[in-house]
């Protein structure tokens, strides 16, 4: 009897938590957004989508993860791949590469201020070589390119780490017997990579895609950081309404949106990167 | 002849390998420079007076002030809103731990109905934006006095962390073989005891580098800081709700105040990090 109950009882705290403070929530935020004084209504979602920032935020949103992501998991393999071929001082290099893991988007975007704030480090370089004769303006509110240019910077900066972890965790699941096998037909390191690395590598780039692309469509601090409210991101926004506008049930309608977009692009990698279970290492 | 063409060609692979040695170092070293390069910027910037910080051109080397520094953590309200991420910090820490090392241990120890259920539910977390969970929760604590305080704050920040710490736990505990436990209950130990001394033991090490991790995610954290907290913010939520208004010094004090705590903590658990993920990928 006791072995019965036992799992559920140890579940329970954790089930319950999440209960309250996971599934609730999201659904008292789709209520938020969708009603006014208990009746429901699409006011909030025109309101949102009727302001002039919205589509800009969208698309600053979506333009941002485009760039940022698909970069990362390239740079991301290129590390891994490096990191297996490493002998001595691998776990060196390994600590030094994951260093922005531990390191918060508003950290970086201050980090990266430092560089491109006018009388940052950028200039200063450019300056001792003679290229600039003044400090050149990189994040004003007309430099829209170098704002954009400096958030996908630091976030290149900050996240290919994430990308990086579950990728050389992934690359520790393969059995080195694949490898083996495959030298010994021949196959050079680039076909070995192509051929065995990557296919059997797809669990972990589809858990480093959905990751990596939830946290861009969630963009906030490093944009604050480095162009306040000059380049309008989602999450901004969704800021900007809940506090310097006050309208909760806007706020939540962004919300919903940012959501949405969230849950679409996990289905969608799910389907793409389906690993069909008897494929499974 | 063909000796010498022979010994040729072997000079020409060695030397081809040697330059694709040099490629390699090459590469690694470049790769270090882009991730160290912009820190040890920010410590300049952070180790230099507040006038070398607004100076131009800039220098490349730290002017060893502490002013800047101890500026901050002078500056109004700096010195509360560290308190206040640390207690918040460790507040999930707590919970996180205490709610998701049973659920881990369960997952990894029994096979019951519902099992899949729940670990879904933890999957799924990952493909919501947890952080806007702050917005309905921010007018669901105003009407239980939970607004402005350092526990609903971090109840947002467990719901972050707690999938983390369910998914690391149970790696744990499936590495622990089930024979080591069934030994110590054939020897007398009930189940209790048989966890306490044979179990626990083993997987604390990976519980505290689990627990620094839940730390870590709540210190870094941005978004809900902000929405949750007005008069007991926490360090991110200060910065970032200071960011139009405060000096450059300001803003790189603070951000190397953020920094340094997140590289020690990284340090400690380096070693559970990729153990961490590989399963967490399943």
């Amino acid at each position: 009897m006791q072995q019965r109950t036992l799992p559920y009882l140890l579940l329970l705290p954790a089930t319950l938590f999440l209960c309250v403070f996971f599934i609730y929530p999201f659904l008292l935020v789709a209520w938020q957004a969708v009603s006014q004084d208990g009746a429901l209504t699409l006011e909030h979602f025109r309101t949102m989508a009727g302001h002039w920032k919205f589509s800009t935020a969208f698309w600053n949103t979506m333009l941002l993860a485009l760039a940022v992501v698909p970069v990362q998991l390239a740079l991301a393999l290129f590390m891994a791949a490096l990191v297996t071929r490493m002998g001595a001082g691998r776990d060196v290099i390994l600590y030094i590469w994951t260093i922005p893991l531990g390191i918060s988007d508003l950290a970086a975007g201050i980090i990266w201020l430092a560089i491109f704030e006018q009388t940052g480090f950028l200039n200063s370089i450019l300056s001792s070589l003679g290229v600039i004769d003044q400090p050149v303006t990189w994040l004003g509110y007309q430099d829209k390119a170098t704002i954009f240019l400096a958030v996908v910077l630091a976030e290149l900066w900050r996240a290919t780490a994430i990308v990086l972890v579950i990728l050389v965790a992934g690359m520790g699941l393969i059995p080195k017997e694949y490898y083996e096998a495959a030298e010994v037909f021949g196959a050079g390191p680039w076909k070995r990579f192509v051929r065995i690395t990557l296919p059997l590598l797809r669990p972990s780039i589809q858990t480093a895609l959905i990751l990596r692309t939830i946290l861009a469509f969630e963009v906030f601090a490093v944009v604050a950081a480095l162009g306040g409210t000059n380049l309008p991101v989602l999450m901004g926004e969704t800021y900007q309404w809940q506090f310097a506008l006050q309208d909760r049930h806007v706020a939540a309608a962004y919300a919903l949106v940012i959501l949405a977009i969230s849950i679409a692009f996990t289905l969608v990698f799910l389907r793409t990167l389906r690993v069909p279970k008897e494929a499974q290492v | 002849m063909t000796a010498v063409t022979a010994t040729e060609t072997v000079a020409a692979t060695a030397d081809i390998r040697k330059r694709g040695r040099l490629v390699f170092a090459a590469t690694i070293i470049v790769l270090c420079a882009w991730v160290l390069a912009p820190i040890y910027l920010l410590v300049v910037n952070a180790l230099s007076s507040p006038d070398q910080v607004n100076a131009f051109p800039k220098s490349f080397v730290p002017g060893f002030e502490t002013d800047s520094i101890a500026f901050f953590m002078g500056f109004a309200g700096v010195a509360k809103a560290l308190f206040n991420s640390i207690l918040v910090a460790c507040i999930t820490m707590a919970l996180s731990i205490g709610l998701g090392a049973p659920a881990g241990y369960a997952l990894s120890r029994f096979e019951f109905r519902g099992k899949g259920v729940f670990r879904i539910m933890v999957l799924m977390t990952r493909a919501f934006p947890l952080p806007l969970l702050a917005l309905p929760l921010a007018v669901l604590f105003i009407r239980t006095g939970l607004d402005d305080t350092a526990l609903g704050l971090a109840l947002v920040h467990t719901t972050l962390a707690l999938p983390f710490a369910v998914l690391i736990t149970f790696s744990l505990f499936s590495g622990i073989p089930v024979e080591l436990e069934e030994a110590a209950w054939t020897l007398g130990c009930t189940r209790v005891q048989a966890f306490r001394k044979v179990v626990l033991p083993l997987v604390l090490p990976g519980i505290a580098a689990s627990a620094v991790f839940a730390f870590v995610i709540s210190w870094n954290e941005v978004f809900a800081a902000a929405v949750l907290t007005i008069e007991n913010r926490t360090l991110t939520a200060f910065l970032l709700q200071n960011l139009d208004v405060s000096p450059l010094h300001l803003k790189f004090a603070g951000g190397a105040v953020l920094v340094v705590p997140a590289l020690i903590f990284i340090f400690a658990v380096r070693k559970y990090l990729f153990a961490m993920w590989g399963i967490a990928n399943r």
